[in-house]
């Protein structure tokens, strides 16, 4: 199973996620949103570039809570609440926006 | 009196992760880290102890690049994200094998409590002290 | 007839880094790897042991001591670290091999 962006051929799993993080780019990124039906725009790109940083920095996706936190800093105290996330990605945060900022699966329940 | 299940309180207990094996070698390490974040979302009192070989699990500058097996050692950094505040390290367990706190990563947490003020997670303690956390845990889970 | 002994167990777990160097024979060589490099931290009762040795060299592999953040400064003297080639040489130069599990 794999994506196919410009000319490249990416693997993922039976759930969508990429087996080789480091083959992640922003086409890539892009297109599985696509098949998620979700259209990226800027706020779901800040959401994706928080988790790839995150994840960078402590090998793992944060909590929920820091997230949030974190979504609140950079777009407001309005946006900064789970509900906020649901709209932007309506199967969760954690699911969706993990997917398409190629990193695994979340292992605990963030 | 309060009903527990009137108000919907749960009863917060008490969980210990006791860590006393190095990293690497064996999958314990990493276990332990990933029921510790699978648990963290159980919201309950939770400390981790480390002693024995478990004090290696915290080394700074580990680079796992040239043996093919993740470098877990960043997430112990975040644990505190997930409300993991509680890190407490045998002094004796450093000594007998050459360490010392300057060799352990610096870990801290932001202190909701406390206007999210920077704060060590990590404790060193002796080993009476450490007999005297784990005495007072209502579960501990081994590693 | 001198042998390559390999160790990768920490030597705080179990004893067979101790029993390793001391069925070591003249000439022999003993490469830590795993978590046996943690045998190679100065200032340990392990270390002491295979400084105490002289008729045996000492080596630790490097990807192994860097996996663990332990630098060339927290080593022992006398300990040499190789990367893997250096791993195969031993091999080569030795006449046999023999892991202490």
């Amino acid at each position: 199973m794999s994506y196919e962006v410009n000319g490249a051929t990416v693997e993922h799993d039976e759930e969508g996620y990429i087996t080789d993080l480091s083959a992640w780019n922003k086409d890539l990124a892009a297109l599985i949103a696509k098949d998620e039906n979700i259209d990226m725009n800027d706020e779901h790109w800040e959401v994706v570039n928080f988790l790839r940083d995150y994840y960078e920095e402590y090998q793992i996706a944060p909590a929920v809570r820091v997230l949030i936190k974190a979504v609140k800093k950079s777009m407001g105290k309005e946006k900064g609440n789970n509900k906020y996330l649901y709209t932007l990605f309506p199967y969760g945060p954690a699911k969706q926006a993990c997917k398409i900022a190629g990193l695994p699966k979340p292992t605990g329940c963030v | 009196m309060n009903d527990m299940a009137d108000t919907g309180e749960q009863t917060i207990k008490k969980f210990l992760y006791v860590n006393r094996k190095a990293p690497y070698g064996t999958i314990y390490a990493l276990e332990s880290l990933e029921v510790v974040l699978i648990g963290a979302a159980f919201e309950q009192d939770v400390s981790l102890a480390f002693l024995d070989d478990g004090v290696f699990q915290l080394m700074k500058g580990q680079d796992t690049a040239d043996i093919g097996v993740k470098n877990f050692s960043p997430t112990y950094r975040a644990l505190g994200d997930f409300e993991v505040t509680k890190l407490f390290v045998e002094k004796e367990s450093l000594e007998e094998r050459g360490l010392s706190e300057d060799d352990l990563m610096e870990i801290t947490y932001e202190d909701e409590d406390d206007d999210w003020e920077e704060k060590p997670s990590i404790h060193l303690v002796n080993r009476s002290e450490l007999a005297a956390v784990m005495a007072e845990q209502d579960v501990i889970l081994s590693f | 007839m001198s042998i390559l002994h390999t160790v990768n167990k920490s030597p705080f777990e179990k004893q067979s880094l101790s029993s390793c160097v001391a069925h070591a024979s003249h000439g022999d060589a003993v490469l830590m790897i795993e978590d046996a490099v943690y045998g190679a931290v100065s200032g340990t009762a392990a270390a002491a042991q295979l400084e105490e040795n002289k008729n045996i060299s000492i080596y630790a592999l490097g990807p192994d001591l860097n996996a663990r953040g332990l630098g060339e400064a927290k080593l022992a003297e006398g300990v040499n670290v190789v990367d893997y080639n250096g791993f195969v040489e031993l091999a080569v130069e030795h006449d046999k091999t023999q892991s202490w599990l």
